[in-house]
């Protein structure tokens, strides 16, 4: 399924960067990993009521998943949706991993600031994050488990986890269909367990079209989603009424 | 159940004795339970009648931002479930605590606090009148003179700890929610890193068959510093 010509808009995060921005429900978001190896860390926000917020814990254990892939929804800690995953042609995306900081950055790939090396500066994922957040009025508070699009990590049965280089190709895309008003913050740094010993973070490009009709049900099978999807209709059908 | 998980070496018993604990409290089954744990101090959980999971958070006693962080905890031991010998990581990268004996030989972080709005995703719609777990932190905040003094609110609640739960995932990317880790008086003790106020629900849910849908009561003790007790 690929619309080029009904999209709203369209943004190129190169590797490291960060972005935030609202999507209204009805609209699809697509990421697209550029080059391969991308890794998109985002949380989503209700864009009215910013304490309302994606809940790893919620996600995982509504869907019995410890991943995440089309089928799935990305749930709030309030009993709603903010999306679900209407298309995916990576099949594998962590949410349990958090984010790379400076230190962690700095320890594995060494020190490249501005000063030298400009906008190919080492950049990390909490202060991507946090850069974004404070655009909204939002801080370190706000940073709660976030999803790594485009990552994988397994865990064998002593829990131990293994990350998988590769698990995305150069135009691998996952498609989020927003059934509430979000705000999105993402960080394209590097994925903190990724291996790699060389600073080289992956584009994201994102395009935002109208979701189409057939993707709606794409989540439904899954009876939790159906009724946290009864709970965001409510939200916006009563007014803010009833969760 | 997983071979490994049988693995002998997670069970550390402790070396404390009951009579010697400075504090040493019952929490019933559905009420939190909050208390400053200092430095040095060795914190232990009871579960007194098995199959109870004591959802847990921790916070920077002088600095409530700082926080228990369920993926720096994951991430930098690469590991998802915690035993003795884990550190429990702080958003800031420190260690707050560390597991130092554990009878019951797994806890789970990815499960969270159950509370009204996911009960009614989880189980039924009109399971949202029912006692929750963020019902029981959010009275804590507005009751416990510990939570008021660190100002903390709804915004400061993050994925937490379920001591005693078991929630196994698969490598395929599966994940349940199973009973049988626990047993009355399995325990898991602690030494804190640092001053941390430590936030409890004794989890009140009556909709998940992994604690025969009947919550009880656990026990809560701690110890001074061993290293600083006289012996005069
Ligand atoms: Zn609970």
């Amino acid at each position: 399924m690929n619309q080029p010509d009904a999209y709203l808009w369209e943004q190129h995060i190169p590797g490291g960067c960060h972005w935030s921005g609202i999507l209204r429900r009805g609209t699809t978001l697509r990421m697209t990993d550029v080059s391969g190896g991308a890794n998109a860390s985002v949380l989503f926000f209700n864009q009215e009521e910013k304490l309302e917020r994606y809940n790893m814990a919620d996600t995982l254990k509504s869907q019995h998943t410890f991943r995440l892939t089309k089928g799935h929804a990305c749930h709030s800690d309030m009993g709603r949706i903010f999306c679900c995953i209407t298309a995916d042609s990576a099949g594998w995306h962590d949410t349990v991993c958090g984010l790379s900081d400076a230190d962690l950055i700095r320890r594995k790939y060494g020190t490249a600031r501005y000063q030298e090396h400009r906008n190919q500066m080492f950049r990390n994922g909490l202060d991507g994050m946090l850069i974004e957040l404070g655009k909204w009025g939002l801080g370190m508070r706000d940073v709660v488990s976030n999803i790594n699009f485009f990552s994988k990590v397994t865990a064998n049965s002593a829990g131990e986890l293994t990350f998988h280089s590769g698990n995305s190709k150069a135009g691998d895309h996952v498609d989020l269909s927003f059934e509430m008003d979000t705000l999105v913050v993402l960080s394209a740094a590097p994925h903190p367990l990724d291996p790699s010993t060389t600073y080289q973070p992956g584009a994201v490009n994102l395009a935002a079209f109208a979701t189409p009709s057939s993707a709606i049900a794409e989540c439904a099978h899954i009876s939790e989603n159906q009724r946290a999807r009864q709970n965001t209709e409510c939200l916006y059908a009563c007014h803010g009424g009833a969760a | 159940m997983n071979a490994n998980f049988k693995n002998k070496k997670s069970f550390v018993e402790s070396m404390f004795d009951p009579d010697a604990a400075v504090v040493d409290e019952i929490c019933p089954a559905g009420e939190p339970w909050v208390k400053i744990v200092r430095e040095g101090q060795i914190f232990r959980i009871v579960d007194l009648e098995g199959n109870q999971a004591v959802d847990t958070l921790f916070y920077n006693a002088s600095h409530a931002v700082e926080r228990y962080s369920a993926t720096d905890t994951i991430r930098r031991q690469k590991k998802i479930y915690l035993t003795t010998g884990s550190k429990l990581y702080s958003n800031y990268g420190n260690v707050m605590l560390t597991i130092v004996a554990d009878t019951c030989g797994r806890h789970d972080t990815l499960g969270g606090a159950c509370a009204a709005e996911s009960n009614t995703v989880r189980y039924a719609l009109e399971k949202f009148p029912m006692h929750s777990c963020r019902d029981n932190f959010l009275h804590a905040l507005a009751h416990e003179p510990e939570c008021q003094q660190l100002g903390i609110s709804k915004r400061d609640i993050p994925s937490n700890i379920n001591f005693f739960m078991n929630v196994p995932v698969t490598e395929e990317g599966g994940l349940e929610f199973v009973d049988g880790v626990s047993a009355p008086g399995k325990y898991v003790e602690m030494k804190a890193e640092m001053d941390v106020v430590v936030l409890i629900s004794n989890c009140p849910q009556l909709n998940n068959p992994c604690n025969a849908y009947n919550p009880t009561p656990i026990r809560l003790l701690v110890w001074d510093d061993p290293s600083e007790m006289s012996f005069t």
